[in-house]
């Protein structure tokens, strides 16, 4: 296993309480695998993906790459976030800011200058190397933050809602390039979204997380065909049924964090009631 | 948390002034122990002289922000809302910003000599240009949205003034208070030391020409305690004015 | 063209209307404190010449040039080492703020005790006086780095000297530039005050003593010349930060492009 969630909770030393935003995650990552994570929103997707990125610390269990346990960002991981705008650098043109990262792994010019074409070639932006990421649109810029990501060449990649903030004819071909990229380079993903479609579409497995305080809820093998396009695919009967069964799933994932609500009378989502500066940092 | 710490801050500087003249760092006349500061300070302010400075000093300050905020902020709605001025005045604009408000001195000087009315000039000039910047950015930033569905609706051109230009450009304006009213104080004291029109300024000269020097650095500390005073003041009144605003917004990098 | 032209022209009218204005109003002026405009222009060149330039014009400028080096040099250093820990922050605010609301003029006297009346003194002034906002600027820019972006460095182990700088000096550059060109027109101030204070040279204390000696054109000119350094050196720095700071401008007119 590839990498590998272990048993995984967060608290938040919240104001007045602590807040349980993960309760109990495991699941895991073969080399290869392209896998969604989908889940209600508020679940926890956020703070999961970031304590697999190695900037959050964990309360208890781990996250192991390669069977190392993870206790900062480790160089084989790369993330694409979703506020593009706000993840390039503004000073830096489109190839500095996707050489930067491996000219801080010390590798040497003449390699890191193909790599650099290479990955901003397969995301479609072979003659934007010298424009400033704020000249481009949303979608372009997010090209940029996953040609960044595909050139550091790492083991594993997390995205985190990459394409919530683009518009839908965008986002349909970004899902497409996400597929190629796969399928070309064998890069193992893993793919947080709220879409239901988007981790159906895109996925080998979905794995279905609970409200908070979050549990896998389920883990869901995509029989889709390899190949996918957004016609065919998304009028399959089979993506039908699958999709409906993520919605059900997740509906009732709501349905039941409602009813203890109810019971208990106060909420256990963490994302309102805690500020940035009392998420502990790794 | 944070006020613990600041204060501890302060407490800091204060133990440092006082230890410093003891380990030979420094020596005492130049940097006097914290303890003959504070002596000196209540000396002064059992002077009936230095309130009479700190009088002059604050009316001056006073006076002279109020003609450059008055003049700038009409200066800049003026300018600010005829495209045909605006175009005409900019470069003027840009042209005596960056005139030093002390090449005025010696002119203050000769027309003046040590009255108020030096102060004044070089207060007023030098506070003038921060009010008009920022309101001519205010102006500016009017939402052409707002200003159309204005027109549409009939609104004329004092009532456009008076519901859309002044209420978007107040953020603005504040602002150029603020800054002016630090300028102002800078450039009060600045007058009065150079120039020795009477106020805390020339104060400091005195102290210093007669060597008082734990005089001359309790004055400076006063002068201090004044600006951060009126920082605090012109935030606060910010904050009052702009309570309704969706933030306490509009400062411009320029 | 024609556009290109009216530009010129509305940037033009106006300065040449008050040039007018100056020029005529004080033409038969009698005033001996307002001599006409003419007299003011013919002294101009008498009275800085290359000599005197050499003299006196340099001396200051050199000063200025020192000082200002030395207070962006220690207030970005010291910017960023307060703004990048909370800690440290929180307790030295309060002291920092109390420093900058002092009026910087007054330091001459302070520093004239420690420094003398020399070269010395003067340099010290001045940087004593610049540093201020632009270690405050400093403060608030680092402390406003972006989070996002801090995390897309972290997680591509982008740290240490490789961290402060690609990430904290230039995302804090706008706010530096913004403190500097507030410290340089301390600067000048500062530069013409301390020599007005003790000094042999410079600009401050030639046009002070012009005033002294009732050489009005003369102590006019000096005006001027002063006046139009203040403008040269504010137009320097535009170009400088213009193309230094080119993305940030680019990002805010995409940004208000959109609105």
């Amino acid at each position: 296993m590839l990498l590998d969630v272990r048993g995984l909770k967060k608290v938040y030393e919240g104001r007045q309480r602590p807040v349980e935003a993960i309760r109990d995650l495991t699941f895991g990552l073969d080399a290869g695998d392209l896998v969604c994570l989908v889940g209600p929103s508020g679940c926890g997707k956020t703070t999961l993906l970031k304590c697999m990125a190695g900037l959050l610390a964990p309360t208890e269990g781990e996250v192991r790459l390669r069977d190392k346990r993870i206790t900062g960002p480790p160089p084989g991981m790369a993330v694409v976030f979703q506020e593009y705008g706000r993840s390039l650098f503004p000073w830096m043109s489109v190839r500095d800011n996707v050489e930067l990262p491996l000219r801080n792994k010390g590798i040497a010019r003449r390699q890191r200058q193909d790599l650099v074409a290479q990955a901003l070639a397969v995301v479609g932006l072979a003659d934007a190397h010298h424009a400033y990421p704020w000249q481009l649109s949303g979608g372009m810029q997010q090209r940029v933050a996953i040609a960044r990501a595909v050139a550091y060449q790492p083991d594993v990649l997390l995205m985190d809602e990459p394409f919530a903030a683009v518009d839908a004819q965008t986002r349909a071909d970004l899902e497409d390039l996400i597929r190629d990229l796969w399928r070309k380079l064998g890069v193992t993903i893993l793919f947080v979204t709220h879409d239901i479609d988007e981790a159906v579409y895109l996925g080998q497995r979905v794995i279905i997380l609970s409200s908070s305080p979050t549990v896998v809820r389920e883990v869901l093998g995509v029989d889709l065909p390899e190949r996918r396009d957004q016609l065919t695919t998304r009028s399959d009967s089979r993506f039908t049924e699958l999709r409906a069964h993520v919605y059900a799933q997740i509906q009732a994932a709501k349905r039941e964090s409602m009813e203890i609500l109810a019971t208990f009378g106060r909420a256990g989502s963490g994302k309102s009631s805690r500020s940035q500066s009392e998420a502990k940092s790794v | 948390m944070p006020a613990i710490l600041g204060l501890s801050g302060l407490a800091g500087l204060l133990l440092l002034v006082e230890v410093l003249p003891y380990t030979g760092v420094v020596s005492a006349d130049f940097l006097p122990p914290t303890h003959r500061i504070a002596a000196a300070l209540v000396d002064e302010v059992a002077e009936g002289a230095f309130w009479s400075a700190l009088w002059d000093t604050l009316v001056a300050w006073a006076v002279g922000l109020a003609i450059a905020v008055a003049a700038g902020i009409a200066a800049g709605i003026v300018i600010g809302a005829v495209p045909l001025l605006r175009a005409l005045t900019a470069s003027t604009i840009e042209f005596l910003r960056p005139i030093p408000s002390v090449a005025m001195i010696p002119l203050a000087v000769l027309l003046y000599g040590t009255e108020i009315q030096s102060t004044l000039m070089l207060v007023v000039y030098a506070s003038f240009w921060q009010v008009l910047i920022q309101v001519l950015y205010g102006v500016q930033d009017v939402d052409p949205v707002a200003e159309e569905t204005a027109r549409s609706y009939g609104l004329g051109a004092w009532a456009r003034v008076r519901y859309v230009l002044w209420p978007t450009a107040l953020p603005y304006v504040m602002t150029g208070v603020r800054l002016a009213a630090a300028v102002a104080l800078v450039l009060a004291i600045t007058a009065e030391l150079v120039i020795g029109a009477p106020g805390l300024g020339s104060r400091i000269a005195v102290a210093q020409s007669s060597n008082a020097v734990p005089n001359m650095y309790a004055l400076i500390a006063v002068t201090g305690l004044l600006g951060v005073g009126i920082n605090l003041a012109a935030r606060g009144v910010e904050r009052l004015l702009l309570s309704w605003h969706q933030s306490v917004r509009g400062e411009v990098l320029v | 063209m024609t556009n290109l032209l009216t530009r010129i022209g509305l940037a033009l009218a106006l300065p040449v209307v008050l040039f007018a204005a100056w020029w005529f109003g004080t033409e038969g002026s009698d005033n001996f404190y307002v001599p006409p405009l003419r007299e003011i222009l013919r002294t101009f060149p008498e009275v800085w010449t290359g000599e005197r330039i050499r003299a006196d014009v340099l001396p200051s400028l050199i000063r200025l040039a020192a000082g200002y080096t030395v207070a962006v040099f220690a207030g970005v250093c010291l910017g960023v080492l307060v703004g990048s820990r909370r800690r440290v922050r929180a307790v030295l605010e309060p002291v920092l703020e109390f420093f900058r609301a002092i009026p910087p003029p007054v330091l001459v006297p302070v520093i004239m005790l420690f420094a003398g009346i020399g070269d010395t003194m003067k340099v010290v002034v001045i940087a004593a006086g610049c540093v201020w906002p632009i270690l405050l600027n400093t403060v608030e820019g680092v402390r406003a780095v972006d989070g996002v972006l801090a995390d897309t460095c972290r997680s591509y182990g982008i740290t240490g000297p490789a961290r402060l700088r690609h990430l904290v000096l230039r995302s804090a550059s706008p706010q530096i530039a913004a403190g500097m060109r507030q410290a340089l027109s301390i600067g000048i101030i500062l530069m013409v005050i301390s020599e007005m204070f003790a000094a042999s040279n410079g600009l401050g204390f030639t046009i002070v003593q012009f005033q002294r000696s009732f050489a009005i054109p003369d102590m006019w000119s000096g005006i001027l010349l002063l006046g139009l350094l203040g403008l040269a050196l504010s137009v320097l720095f535009r170009l400088a930060e213009s193309r230094a700071l080119a993305w940030y401008h680019g990002q805010r007119r995409a940004q208000r492009g959109l609105r």
